[in-house]
């Protein structure tokens, strides 16, 4: 008896389940959320009906609801939950501060600066787009970075220039919209907000393949970051190259950060709440990239289909629920007390 | 005593020539000297009336505005002994927004007279609520990060919420599409007479108290010393902050910064002394506002750029100077 509980216990110990548990869970939690996603809305359907309807064999009309409408929303909006997921995990690590994401930082509202830049000098397009996000939130991330640096980048200071910074480029960004035309600014507004509306499969494409690229990035990183989380000096003596590890993270998660901003607008607050709900469930060290990938696909999805259902009949953006359920997380950090205090 | 004596006179110098300067710009300038003419003669001309029906009553509202915020920033300064305290980054002016936008799609033909006592509800729960949660719920004291956060958390969810209101109650979200955003532009005429009432009561509370918050600086036991009541004292002020930023907010929308520039700015020629502070910050907050106002006016032509916007461009890197400077952060 005692022989197996000890046998069970060095299992337990050279294979950590919780991980793979955690993992299964919140891949059931996703495809629980898509099924009732792809079934709701005016043309209503039954989960067995969504499901035949994916194998091609469902009632009429369904398939074009599903496959034309429904699932590139739902994609787009599970691509997105991962960049942001992923960049708010290694950026809470890098700064070793759980307020340290990208939109508290600013990095979102710069990526929609630059967004917004393109947009007017240019012309909308996605691609074209995405590169004015990326530039805007990588020139955002420079900015902040440097206006933070004194004698090294205290946590707190970071944030809280982020904080000034992100009012900045707010009035920057009401500023370009009352120089558009009605048209651009209304296009430009409705991105503003961060929505999911009328998203379709031209903006899935440059997405999955960024997320593709810097998730993969990200996965063969995030040994080097874990042990970062142990200090500099430690890591520089565990053989890590701090700096240039350092700079390849921040640059991937700017670029994630951006491209999801490019695609859905700027969509505050997953990045700051995905990666500790992903660590209260997997309850593990380090950034948790892959949990907090899922965590962020969830709590997307989960936002936008009460977006679109809470008040019926008008859609409301998702940004505006994630806005509310960031703040309430922030207050719930600040009731707990712990780490923000101050440094 | 110099020193503030000089920067009284400035002062007061600086909000003439600005008043000033806000009637003869716009979109029609009108030369310095037509302004004075038609000062004198109201003489129905398109000068007279764009001066008369435009421009005086945005400048006073601009100047009730100002000194509303100035005063409630540098009482919140005050109060919580936060260099980086401001109505607007701690919430205050989002939950006096909020309030008149829930005002407006539960009950649309609420008047105007009404909406001001939404304001106030709304900036009253969001003031409690930000300085209980940046105190690290009851206990604890408040830092300057935490309520600086506990201001961001509540905004976000207030705004978020304003932002819903405006959306589903299409009718009011033109005007409210602009109110959000803090401008002088989006006032009814008659508005500025209806919470004028208000922003004195708050003022002369405000005043009042600024001898007591001298000697609260000192610590609670020292304050009680000297004989001021702590909790009465922070109580009062507490009051003229909401009705302040309520009042504002009801007609001009949430602006942000002001009440955080301008005390620092006052500062410098008063030194320490919240009897000087808190009045010259009245008059220090509407030379900005002012100012801001009028360089929207001209900075997007044919359009205008709220005042709201403006002020966060100019008081977003004061906060950022502010944070970099040694010891308002932990290193």
């Amino acid at each position: 008896m005692t022989a197996l509980a000890v046998a069970w216990r060095m299992w337990r110990l050279r294979f950590r389940t919780r991980g793979p548990v955690a993992g299964v869970f919140l891949l059931g939690a996703l495809a629980l959320v898509a099924v009732y996603a792809l079934g709701t809305g005016d043309f209503a359907l039954s989960p067995d009906q969504v499901v035949a309807t994916l194998r091609g064999q469902g009632p009429p009309g369904a398939e074009f609801v599903v496959f034309e409408l429904r699932l590139p929303r739902l994609l787009v909006g599970i691509g997105v939950g991962m960049a942001l997921g992923v960049a708010g995990a290694v950026f809470q690590s890098l700064t070793r501060n759980p307020l340290g994401s990208p939109d508290v930082v600013g990095f979102t509202v710069g990526a929609a600066s630059g967004g917004i830049l393109v947009l007017l000098l240019f012309g909308a397009g996605t691609l074209s787009v995405a590169f004015g996000a990326v530039g805007g939130g990588l020139a955002t991330a420079v900015a902040v970075y440097l206006l933070a640096m004194r004698g090294g980048v205290a946590g707190t200071r970071l944030i809280l220039v982020g904080i000034g910074v992100a009012a900045m480029l707010e009035a920057l960004n009401a500023f370009l919209l009352s120089r558009a035309s009605v048209n651009e600014a209304q296009s430009a507004t409705a991105w503003l907000v961060g929505s999911l509306n009328a998203r379709g499969w031209e903006q899935f494409g440059p997405l999955a393949a960024a997320l593709v690229v810097l998730g993969a990035l990200m996965v063969l990183i995030v040994g080097d970051l874990r042990i970062m989380e142990l200090g500099d000096d430690t890591a520089a003596a565990l053989g890590v190259r701090v700096q240039r590890t350092r700079l390849i993270v921040m640059g991937a998660a700017v670029g994630l950060t951006a491209i999801a901003t490019a695609t859905a607008g700027p969509v505050q607050f997953i990045a700051l709440t995905a990666p500790p709900v992903a660590k209260f469930l997997t309850r593990s060290p380090g950034p948790n990239v892959l949990a907090s990938a899922f965590t962020g696909a969830v709590l997307l999805t989960v936002s936008d289909l009460a977006a679109q259902r809470i008040i019926a009949p008008t859609i409301l953006p998702v940004g505006i629920m994630t806005g509310a359920i960031g703040g309430v997380y922030v207050a719930f950090l600040l009731i707990r007390g712990s780490r923000i205090r101050s440094g | 005593m110099r020193r503030r004596t000089l920067g009284l006179a400035l002062l007061l110098v600086l909000l003439a020539v600005i008043s000033v300067l806000s009637l003869a710009v716009g979109a029609k300038p009108i030369p310095l000297a037509d302004v004075w003419h038609v000062l004198l003669h109201r003489d129905g001309t398109d000068d007279s009336i764009v001066v008369w029906e435009r421009r005086i009553p945005r400048t006073l509202l601009g100047i009730a505005v100002g000194a509303a915020l100035g005063l409630a920033g540098a009482l919140m300064q005050a109060l919580s002994r936060n260099p980086l305290a401001d109505p607007g980054l701690l919430g205050v002016n989002a939950g006096a927004a909020a309030a008149v936008g829930a005002a407006g799609l539960f009950w649309p033909l609420t008047s105007t007279e009404t909406t001001v006592w939404f304001a106030f509800l709304g900036a009253g729960i969001a003031a409690t609520l930000v300085y209980t949660l940046g105190r690290g719920g009851m206990t604890g004291k408040a830092n300057p990060v935490q309520l600086i956060l506990a201001g961001m958390a509540v905004t976000a969810v207030l705004a978020s919420f304003t932002a819903a209101t405006s959306l589903i109650d299409t009718d009011s979200a033109d005007r409210l599409r602009f109110w959000v955003v803090g401008s002088l532009a989006v006032a009814q005429p008659g508005e500025l007479q209806l919470i004028l009432p208000f922003l004195l009561a708050g003022a002369v509370v405000g005043l009042a108290i600024s001898g007591r918050m001298d000697a609260l600086a000192l610590g609670d036991d020292a304050g009680r010393a000297l004989g001021t009541h702590p909790e009465r004292t922070r109580a009062l002020a507490i009051i003229a902050i909401t009705v302040l930023c309520g009042a504002a907010t009801s007609v001009a929308g949430p602006i942000t910064f002001i009440g955080l520039m301008v005390p620092h700015a006052v500062r410098l020629f008063t030194g320490p002394n919240q009897r000087w502070i808190l009045p010259l910050s009245m008059l220090c907050a509407p030379v900005i506002l002012l100012a801001s106002d009028i360089v929207g006016r001209v900075a997007a032509p044919p359009g205008e750029l709220e005042a709201g916007v403006v002020t966060a461009f100019l008081g977003a890197p004061v906060f950022i100077a502010l944070v970099r400077r040694r010891g308002v952060v932990a290193q």
